[in-house]
């Protein structure tokens, strides 16, 4: 059984410093790149997720306050949430030309 | 609170008009974006601007249609659709730009940039119509107010 352990963790270790050795400068700015770049989009996506809910949430409060408005009101919500979404999706263009290009 | 939950918009859905008429002005819109995108990458560029610009109707056709839908049912289901909703499609818009990105036509610079410039210039494109409805209903602008505003619409804005 002692055997056995010794046997993994030699494997394991040698395995480790093969994975170790095998990185390069240039792996590791690849993937600490990519790893900025993903930081980036998430990052990007929060403020817009923001800016939806509270501009939903005034958009329905404005609707229950005064309901023959609700057609304009919705109206403007949608081109509001579509303009906000455009950070998001500057986010991810900036995302796929980081990682990609 | 319960209202909320209760409250629903029935009669016809604004989105899916602003929507609709996003997905109309895309079609003359269309050869300026792949001429950009021929400037950029050449034909794979057209072609990936082209991409770019579905992506952009679908994803704005895809939030009316859920947001339409929602406010059927409830206020409180038009919150969910629009705050989930931009999570789903911000990963439709995910998946659909990683499904062709190692396609043998696709140019990655003319999809980001065809990407923001159509979903921003078919957005104001549309915003110049609603808010003039919105201000004066039945009232749009006409080709003659896009260079120089005529009085009779200066006039009109004024009263």
């Amino acid at each position: 059984m002692g055997v056995i352990q010794t046997a993994v963790q030699l494997a394991t270790e040698t395995t480790a410093e093969a994975g170790t050795a095998a990185l390069t400068a240039a792996d590791q700015k690849g993937i600490s790149g990519a790893a900025s770049a993903g930081y980036a989009y998430g990052l990007a996506a929060i403020g817009p997720g923001i800016g939806i809910g509270y501009l939903v949430g005034q958009a329905v409060s404005a609707m229950a306050r005064q309901p023959e408005a609700a057609g304009m009101v919705r109206t403007t919500m949608f081109l509001g949430i579509a303009f906000t979404e455009a950070l998001a999706l500057i986010g991810f263009v900036v995302f796929i030309l980081l990682k990609f290009v | 609170m319960g209202d909320a939950f209760l409250t629903r918009l029935d009669g016809p859905a604004p989105e899916a008009a602003v929507a609709r008429d996003i997905a109309r002005r895309a079609v003359p819109a269309a050869p300026a974006f792949v001429l950009l995108g021929l400037a950029m990458g050449g034909v794979d560029g057209g072609i990936s601007a082209l991409y770019a610009l579905a992506i952009v109707v679908g994803n704005l056709v895809l939030a009316a249609a859920l947001m339409a839908g929602a406010a059927r049912i409830s206020v409180a289901l038009l919150m969910g659709a629009a705050l989930f909703g931009f999570l789903l499609r911000l990963g439709l818009v995910f998946v659909a730009v990683m499904a062709v990105r190692d396609a043998s036509w696709m140019h990655l610079p003319s999809l980001g940039i065809t990407l923001i410039v159509a979903h921003l210039g078919l957005l104001f494109w549309e915003m110049r119509y609603v808010s003039l409805s919105l201000a004066h209903p039945g009232l749009k602008p006409g080709r003659r107010s896009t260079t120089v505003p005529s009085r009779q619409h200066e006039e009109s804005i004024v009263r």
